[in-house]
């Protein structure tokens, strides 16, 4: 069901492109509006998901920790794994963000003989993840040609090495064909596998499936359906100096990609995608396991209004006593202590 | 907010990536390239076209180019016959070179924009 929901919505965002730039000529909306659009909900999204990650209290002290914790000194801790000091959790969190660490100690359950769970290395999802998210990461610094004039150093740098094979021309660039097979194999994994295809929602195959269109359309585009680079350029260096024009003459495939991207951007806030924030704000990561050395106080805790019982029998005790309900101090006590005082007065 | 000044720093360094675009090319403008089609060989022709049709050869240049070479060099064909059925001599520097004499106003100008550095000139002379 998610995942025919969410192929049709890629689908149909790309008819959109198709019938909008390239039946209805709307070149200037797809070209222009939506992708300064989704930028300023991308960028105030990001930071009002993130502001609003900073205000909420971590009111308990909860990193997940797998080694040893610091203690006496005679036992030797584990910094990386049970950081004590705001280094260690640099370091931590430094290797979870470009190494994804955690990832990486994913583990497999089968039922071995006699019901016995066994436990196995699984480092599929971690390698699908590194090649995804990387490659991922190459494609976006190569777009720097569009909005660097002169292209930037990075990008010849980078095409030197991402395209060493010379396969083509222009040469195959190797990055782009890995984040289209490592976002499909993330994709068939949801499928396959019947536990993950069973905790799958749409927002899981949704963006996979839009950076596969991403992807794809930009592959076709470069190799395939090819359209005016130099006027491409003149679009995207327009949007970025603030002098918007569209040029005549770009292919209605750019305007697919472009408008797919937007739609990434403009998800994001709203989506998991959000991670890219979000790692650097989840407590099970980026707290130090020192709680034997460093009180950890509540941030909510405040003094709370009690009424006790004593307070609550001061105020009802006759109205009890007329009710028949026992008290633990009578009136005629009360009455007998409050005469003592007045005689010690 | 808590850790307000990491959080800061954090969307900070974040928009210093994000809007790269933006404030390195703030206030300049940009020139799109223009190809310079003026040679002394372009303008003795009566007739100005290209090899094939000029919307081909701004896309599929790069091909052509590579299948040229192919042709020439591994399959020893020199001839080459285009969609309008006349065949031309295949060679970069006799053929397409004596009408796109001037490299710098002709290949580099659209080449550098698009931060692309075709390795033809690893072989061939530029004159």
């Amino acid at each position: 069901m998610g995942v025919w929901f969410s192929f049709w919505v890629v689908v149909g965002l790309i008819l959109v492109a198709l019938i909008g730039a390239g039946l209805l000529n709307l070149s200037v909306i797809f070209g222009v509006v939506f992708p300064y659009l989704a930028l300023v909900v991308f960028l105030v999204g990001l930071i009002y998901r993130v502001v609003q990650w900073g205000k909420t209290p971590v009111p308990f002290h909860i990193p997940t920790t797998c080694g040893q914790q610091k203690s006496l000194s005679w036992i030797k801790y584990s910094k990386l794994e049970s950081p004590a000091t705001g280094w260690e959790v640099f370091l931590r969190m430094f290797l979870e963000v470009v190494a994804f660490r955690s990832l990486f100690r994913n583990l497999r359950t089968e039922m071995g003989p006699g019901f016995r769970p066994v436990y196995g290395s699984s480092k599929w999802l971690w390698l699908g993840g590194i090649a995804f998210h990387y490659s991922f990461l190459i494609v976006f610094l190569r777009h720097l040609r569009f909005f660097t004039q002169p292209p930037s150093k990075l990008v010849s740098i980078i095409d030197s090495f991402d395209g060493f094979l010379q396969i083509g021309h222009p040469h195959l660039q190797l990055t782009g064909v890995v984040l289209f097979f490592a976002a499909l194999y993330l994709f068939l994994r949801r499928l396959y596998i019947p536990q993950v295809r069973y905790i799958s929602l749409p927002a899981d195959y949704f963006p996979l499936l839009l950076i596969m269109g991403i992807a794809g359309s930009g592959i076709l585009m470069r190799y395939f359906i090819k359209t005016d680079i130099t006027k491409v350029k003149e679009l995207t260096m327009g949007l970025a100096t603030f002098h918007p024009k569209v040029p005549e003459g770009i292919g209605v495939i750019f305007y697919v990609h472009i408008f797919l991207v937007s739609v990434l951007f403009a998800y994001f806030p709203f989506s998991k995608l959000v991670h890219l924030g979000g790692v650097f704000l989840s407590p099970t990561r980026n707290l130090a396991n020192n709680s034997r050395m460093k009180r950890h106080i509540n941030p909510w805790d405040y003094p709370v209004k009690v009424h006790t019982y004593e307070e609550y029998e001061e105020e009802f005790r006759e109205k009890m006593k007329m009710a028949g309900i026992p008290v633990e101090k009578d009136i005629e006590e009360e009455e007998t202590e409050e005469k003592e005082q007045e005689e010690k007065e | 907010m808590y850790d307000g000044g990491k959080i800061i720093t954090g969307i900070v360094i974040f928009l210093l990536f994000a809007l790269f675009p933006i404030y390195s090319n703030f206030g300049k403008t940009y020139k799109p390239p223009k190809p310079d089609l003026n040679t002394p060989e372009i303008q003795k022709m009566e007739v100005k076209k290209c090899v094939e049709p000029k919307e081909y050869m701004r896309a599929e240049h790069m091909k052509l180019l590579v299948d040229w070479r192919d042709a020439a060099l591994r399959e020893g064909k020199r001839t080459y016959i285009n969609s309008r059925g006349e065949s031309y001599f295949i060679s970069l520097q006799n053929t397409c070179m004596r009408c796109h004499s001037d490299k710098k106003k002709f290949c580099d100008e659209c080449h550098k924009h698009a931060g692309v550095s075709p390795y033809c000139w690893d072989c061939h002379f530029a004159k």
